[in-house]
């Protein structure tokens, strides 16, 4: 039996001005750029200046990140920390990379090499909270972000954790990012919305308090899914929740050919339901999908739809069920369903 | 069977000492060990130290594996198929979607060995499709389940050395919660530029065979290989009427929280993840009759998990490392010691930790180093990682 996994904060540094920003809503930029790095806060104030020196942009933002998820849900010491990055530490493992070629292995200093391995976000922030805990790292494209979902769901099931950290982490790096956007520009139907970056954390809890923003409902993740398999798993999907209808769907169109798979959805069944996208204004990197769950979160809490993300403008009177939905290229699908937690 | 555990019922691995489990075996208790200079690798340290490198080419490994010649692949994911295809020949599985069957498997070089090749090149007209769509570590997890046909459940764990302890542990907790059927585990790394100039930046490689546990221990010598194992719940093995190899009783993931690369001197994350596996198989810590230490040589692992143990047990198991035998195959290493376990436990050995000579003053205890015929029925098997991260999975006989 899965017991009931609460959301009970959340915390976002992304191309948009979301970190610690209320009025985001009114704050919302669609870019026309091809990139679009992280709108990163002022450090100083939240890591200690020895360490910001030494750490990769995508450490100073899980580690901000993650310390405002904690302070939001008050909690000092999570039973686990588990992080999902698609990527990892491009920035480090590009610059050991470019020396080891370029200085033909000669002279090399092992600083970016020690934070290139995938779970060093993970393990900088149980090394800055001094937290023994079950510590894990999910680095599966796509999916990498709703894998630690699954992960601390099952946790929390087994009795084993009652509040856990959840984030999905990536940066942009340098030359892999320009060769990617070759490749997208290469192909006819390649990815038009932005490359970009992000920190999404969460503290997923047991435990319903004053701040719970939703119930994380379900979570499912498929390797792979064919064009005509896709409405029948959704509503399996639903079915074991027993819901008939929900609020709002949000899905990841980032403008490739594969968004065919989204257009299925749209145009059947959930043709009346509101549709949102957000890798207009997010960028699509491979842990997106966390930007999209925290949007997710804002639409219950603010029971509201920016018109930047809003597709079809049909009325709604209120957003207590929300369905996400994300592929990347056919492959790596994820389910996710939160409901308020009112 | 006791309740509770998690049956695995096949495996497979392709290590520097064998490409098959026979292969492996024979190797383990005729105590030869898989170290040589790298013919595949082309680095400037190729004189100065020793490796544990699988001597097929990409090339002769895509034809054993009958793949289609025409497309792009990372040695991580052919290391990886190869292992896998044989963990569930082994098992003995005809219908891999007969039951809910996961796919979990760990990397930490993925498809960097391709990025190294092609990262500095000129990647005008879709050539940077060379190295940009295989280089995230889930790439290799993705074709390994596009050969054994699994569709839904697929992962991939990336905690650098304990990644695949991690991923063998998820899958038994998956089983246990009933969320799948059946679930392949394990890891694949190959050797890389990348990581043979990050470990020795480190200064931690060693010019010599590598000797854990030994006052003159000089450090690591890496390798390369893939394991995996097939758990299924105990549905399957009743209906099935299936062979079980042994059991998962015991796992447990704790951090050091003490440096990014090194262990605190005591071993605290190894003390608190070995303790809470035995809580979890619930057993007496005196249960534990062998232990496959993580022993990479380094001067730091083997003190800070020499103190763990002492810390936990009255009487200090046989213990030995194998990574003498395939050196220290990173985030597979977990797995390819799963297998070994799981071959100690059905032929009641202990595999010898070859080239030790002097106990560490520090630690005063001395690894196992001959062949030893003992009667096991729980093998602990250390992994631990950058990051603090470790972890500790116990094996038990099916009795």
């Amino acid at each position: 039996m899965n017991k009931i996994c609460y959301i009970n904060s959340a915390s976002s540094i992304s191309s948009q001005n979301t970190f610690k920003n209320k009025n985001f809503f009114k704050e919302i930029v669609v870019s026309n750029e091809r990139t679009t790095p992280a709108l990163e806060p002022n450090y100083s104030e939240i890591i200690s200046k020895i360490s910001i020196r030494r750490m990769s942009k995508i450490t100073k933002m899980g580690i901000a990140t993650a310390q405002s998820a904690l302070k939001k849900a008050n909690i000092i010491m999570p039973d686990a920390i588990i992080t999902g990055t698609g990527m990892g530490c491009l920035e480090n493992s590009e610059k050991f990379l470019k020396s080891i070629i370029e200085n033909k292995e000669e002279f090399l200093s092992p600083t970016a090499f020690i934070q290139s391995t995938h779970n060093t976000v993970g393990a900088q922030i149980a090394l800055n909270l001094k937290c023994n805990n079950y510590n894990m790292t999910f680095v599966h494209g796509s999916i990498s972000f709703e894998l630690a979902l699954i992960d601390s769901q099952l946790l929390i099931s087994e009795n084993q954790a009652n509040n856990i950290l959840v984030g999905g982490i990536d940066e942009l790096g340098k030359k892999i990012v320009d060769d990617t956007l070759k490749l997208e520009n290469h192909y006819k139907n390649g990815i038009k919305a932005p490359l970009s970056e992000g920190s999404h954390f969460f503290i997923i809890s047991s435990i319903k308090t004053s701040n719970s923003l939703a119930i994380l409902k379900g979570i499912e993740i498929y390797h792979k899914i064919f064009e005509n398999e896709i409405l029948n798993k959704i509503n399996l999907f639903l079915k074991k929740f027993n819901i008939s209808e929900i609020d709002v769907i949000i899905l990841g169109f980032n403008g490739d050919i594969w968004d065919k798979y989204y257009k299925i959805l749209t145009d059947n069944l959930f043709k009346n339901t509101p549709q949102v996208q957000y890798k207009n204004i997010s960028g699509e990197f491979s842990t997106s999908s966390s930007f999209g769950l925290w949007l997710g979160l804002e639409l219950i809490k603010k029971q509201n739809i920016p018109k930047e993300v809003y597709l079809n403008n049909i009325k709604y009177n209120k957003i207590n069920t929300v369905l996400l939905v994300n592929q990347f290229k056919g492959t790596q699908f994820s389910f996710i369903l939160i409901e308020s937690a009112l | 069977m006791r309740k509770n555990f998690v049956s695995i019922t096949g495996m497979g691995i392709i290590s520097s000492i064998g490409n098959n489990l026979e292969e492996n075996f024979s190797a383990l208790i005729n105590k030869k060990a898989g170290l040589s200079q790298t013919s595949h690798i082309n680095t400037i340290h190729k004189n100065k130290i020793k490796v544990g490198e699988i001597k097929y080419t990409n090339n002769e490994l895509i034809d054993l594996l009958g793949f289609d010649k025409s497309e792009n692949y990372s040695r991580t994911e052919l290391l990886g198929s190869i292992a896998a295809i044989e963990a569930i020949k082994n098992s003995g599985i005809k219908s891999i979607n007969k039951y809910k069957t996961g796919l979990i498997s760990a990397t930490s070089v993925g498809g960097m060995v391709n990025t190294e090749k092609y990262y500095m090149s000129n990647n005008s007209g879709g050539k940077s499709k060379n190295y940009v769509k295989s280089h995230h570590a889930g790439k290799s997890t993705e074709r390994i389940a596009d050969s054994l046909n699994i569709t839904d459940y697929i992962s991939t764990i990336s905690t650098a050395c304990s990644s695949a302890a991690n991923a063998i542990m998820l899958g038994a907790r998956l089983i246990k919660s009933k969320k799948l059927d059946r679930v392949i585990v394990g890891g694949t790394d190959s050797l890389a530029k990348f990581t043979i100039n990050g470990f020795n930046t480190l200064m931690l490689l060693s010019e010599k065979e590598c000797m854990p546990f030994d006052a003159n221990r000089t450090g690591l010598n890496l390798g390369e290989g893939s394991a995996f194992i097939v758990l299924e719940s105990e549905e399957i093995i009743n209906k099935e009427k299936k062979r079980v190899l042994a059991n998962i009783s015991g796992y447990a993931n704790a951090n050091d929280a003490f440096h990014q690369t090194g262990s605190s001197d005591k071993g605290d994350g190894a003390y608190l993840a070995i303790k809470k596996a035995i809580k979890i198989a619930d057993i007496k810590k005196d249960d534990i009759d062998y232990i496959n230490m993580h022993g990479t040589a380094t001067t730091n692992n083997d003190l800070s998990e020499g103190e763990a143990i002492k810390r936990i047990f009255n009487s200090i198991p046989p213990f030995s490392s194998t990574k003498p035998y395939t050196g220290h195959t990173l985030a597979a290493a977990g797995a390819i010691e799963a297998v070994f376990s799981i071959l100690a436990l059905n032929n009641n050995i202990i595999f010898p930790n070859l080239n030790f000579k002097n106990k560490m003053p520090e630690l005063n205890l001395s690894p196992v180093t001959e062949i030893t015929y003992k009667n096991l029925k729980n093998v602990l098997s250390n992994s631990f990682g950058f990051g603090g991260n470790c972890t500790a999975l116990i094996f038990s006989k099916n009795e």
